[in-house]
């Protein structure tokens, strides 16, 4: 999976500031959206480790986020934000160990059947016990924004401000996680499973056992994802794992590029951008998102990263006009 | 335990698993011939449903809903097919999720533009609105043991068909050896476009059957999808007779556990297929590639 290249990182640093300086020129409810889309993308990032990783299409990948959503809601209240956060995270992990382990019995269209119903299994574990608080959901108290005993009195006028400078600080680092991962011998090992997997068992790899690590990892990188967007919605319902988001946190990834480490950012922010955008202009968000989708499989297979490769080399150019502008 | 209403909800489950038998084997050769995961499958369901409901509103005659739902669901599938499912057969998986993804926003979109977003039930028809004496005092209603039969006819009809004739041998050949078929001097896109009729017919004539028993509604089709994976993987993909008996097992469990462990029932299908994936990964009936 390609990491960005120097400018394309420079690039993504200045986005990161501008997102960053948001407080400063923007209104509450765009704060909101921008938290909104920066936990959208951290859970498509956590996805693309699955799919431009080692080409693991799950389609139960939101029960982790769910997970890690209902995380908050079933901690006692009051805990510091660096106590729910790894609780998160590890509530995530330990339900992705297992269900990693049998569904990666199978492989292609099997792993995205039996991805689909595990998901199902955690979203009715939610809407239909006692330990989910009900199929309509329900308000949690959002953990303190505590740091070493430290309390940061926040007012409640900063604190979409807090909220969104700590969605983007997790974003960044788990980009940056992931990128160095890449870069060490269990991204490549990774990389290669998605090329050829029976070759790199015949050289020796234990496939299954690398494929399970990422499972695990993005299970709990998606648990990261969820509990910040139950901090940041300060509500949880059974539909954070409906099968319908792990759909979207796809359409994430190919919107933005399978290819590219930085492709489900885009693709979140695109995706959060065009909703916005259809709530707003029509009643007929559905009608807006089907048709977008359709034309975006139909027309560019390879998403929007693809798109931006296509308008900065349109043809290779053929060398005869060259040479005869340059006698 | 009361016998007659044992006896009731196990011959709910095999109605029910039967209606599922419906979905899933249209999902499973649709897969095991082209490839293709069509997510929409239970969108042609939730439009089989709600063609009965129409029907029944305007004309008061639910039956029509049966022929118009199998005709109907063979020129939408033939379109559909042809159209744009066509594309997509050496696309990747990602790709035909996210097609059959918009498909179903369509569905929906287009389904609230026409009827509305309300819950609306679908009356029994009056020739069958009565009860059937079984055995010993239990009777039984007698609409549910007509979808019951109906079901039953049109597996038999199915299995008749693909084990007997040669447009059954055809797409026999190529669910199992999809390579054969050329060779063989077989038009694949006529078969291709002739499974995927059948498929949605199949599953817009269950969702007509399903509309008196329960009440149409937006998303519907989304349990009965899931439902229908449920069943095709458990009893392995590209086989109609894992299919019949995977549904079979499905529909029994869900409704036993609807009926004696409500606190488990969501969950219960999940363990089974959670449990028979780790004995059998490939599900019951999987072929040995």
């Amino acid at each position: 999976m390609r990491v960005a290249s120097s400018s394309g990182q420079i690039a993504l640093g200045f986005a990161a500031l501008l997102v960053a300086s948001m407080p400063l020129w923007a209104g509450a409810y765009h704060l909101q959206l921008a938290s909104t889309a920066l936990v959208a993308a951290m859970f498509a990032l956590s996805l693309q480790l699955l799919v431009g990783g080692a080409g693991m299409v799950s389609l139960g990948h939101a029960g982790f986020f769910g997970v890690g959503a209902y995380a908050v809601h079933l901690l006692p209240p009051g805990l510091s934000v660096l106590l729910t956060l790894p609780a998160a995270a590890g509530l995530a992990a330990v339900a992705a160990l297992p269900i990693g382990a049998l569904s990666l019995r199978t492989r292609g269209f099997f792993f995205l059947m039996v991805t689909l119903a595990f998901g199902q299994m955690l979203f009715f574990l939610f809407h239909d016990t006692a330990l989910g608080g009900g199929k309509d959901g329900v308000f949690v108290t959002r953990p303190a924004l505590e740091v070493l005993g430290l309390a940061l009195e926040v007012p409640r006028r900063q604190r979409p401000a807090v909220l969104l400078w700590l969605n983007l600080g997790l974003l960044v680092a788990i980009y940056a996680l992931l990128a160095g991962l890449m870069r060490t011998g269990f991204g490549h090992a990774l990389q290669g499973i998605r090329a050829n997997e029976e070759r790199m068992r015949a050289l020796g790899y234990d496939t299954r056992r690398l494929k399970l690590a990422a499972f695990v990892l993005a299970g709990a990188l998606a648990g990261i994802a969820g509990h910040m967007a139950a901090m940041t919605d300060a509500f949880v319902n059974p539909e954070m794992l409906s099968w319908h988001r792990s759909v979207e946190a796809l359409l994430m990834v190919l919107l933005g590029g399978i290819g590219a480490l930085h492709g489900p950012v885009l693709g979140a922010f695109a995706l959060v951008a065009l909703e916005d955008a259809a709530t707003v202009l029509t009643e007929r968000q559905r009608l807006v998102e089907g048709l977008v989708i359709l034309a975006v499989v139909l027309a560019l297979p390879k998403g929007l990263a693809s798109l931006r490769v296509r308008l900065r080399r349109p043809q290779p150019m053929p060398a005869e006009p060259v040479t005869a502008v340059r006698p | 335990m009361d016998t007659a209403a044992f006896l009731a909800q196990l011959l709910n489950g095999v109605q029910y698993g039967l209606l599922l038998f419906l979905i899933s084997s249209g999902l499973t050769l649709i897969f095991g011939v082209m490839g293709v995961i069509n997510l929409a499958h239970g969108s042609l369901f939730m439009v089989g449903a709600y063609l009965a409901y129409v029907i029944a509103a305007w004309t008061g005659a639910l039956w029509l809903a049966l022929p118009l739902a199998i005709l109907g669901g063979l020129g939408f599938g033939a379109l559909l097919e042809a159209g744009l499912f066509r594309r997509f057969y050496q696309r990747e998986h990602l790709d035909q999720v996210l097609l059959t993804f918009a498909l179903i926003l369509l569905f929906e979109e287009a389904r609230s533009m026409l009827l509305g977003n309300d819950f609306h039930a679908v009356p029994v028809p009056a020739a069958l609105d009565f009860s059937v004496p079984v055995v010993g005092g239990f009777s039984y209603s007698a609409y549910r043991l007509a979808v019951l039969g109906v079901c039953l006819l049109v597996a038999a009809l199915m299995f008749l068909g693909i084990e007997r004739t040669r447009v059954g041998s055809a797409v026999r050949a190529a669910a199992e050896k999809p390579e054969m078929v050329d060779l063989l001097g077989l038009d694949a896109r006529r078969i291709h476009m002739l499974v995927f009729a059948a498929g949605t017919a199949l599953a817009m004539l269950a969702g007509a059957l399903a509309a008196p028993l329960q009440s149409v509604y937006p998303n519907m089709g989304d349990g009965f999808l899931i439902i229908g994976f449920v069943v095709v993987v458990v009893g392995g993909i590209g086989s109609i007779a894992g299919a019949f008996w995977g549904a079979l097992l499905i529909g029994l469990v869900d409704t036993m556990g609807k009926a004696y462990l409500p606190q488990v029932a969501g969950l219960a299908v999940y363990l089974l297929m959670a449990g028979i994936l780790l004995w059998r990964p490939a599900g019951l009936f999987a072929r040995r590639a």
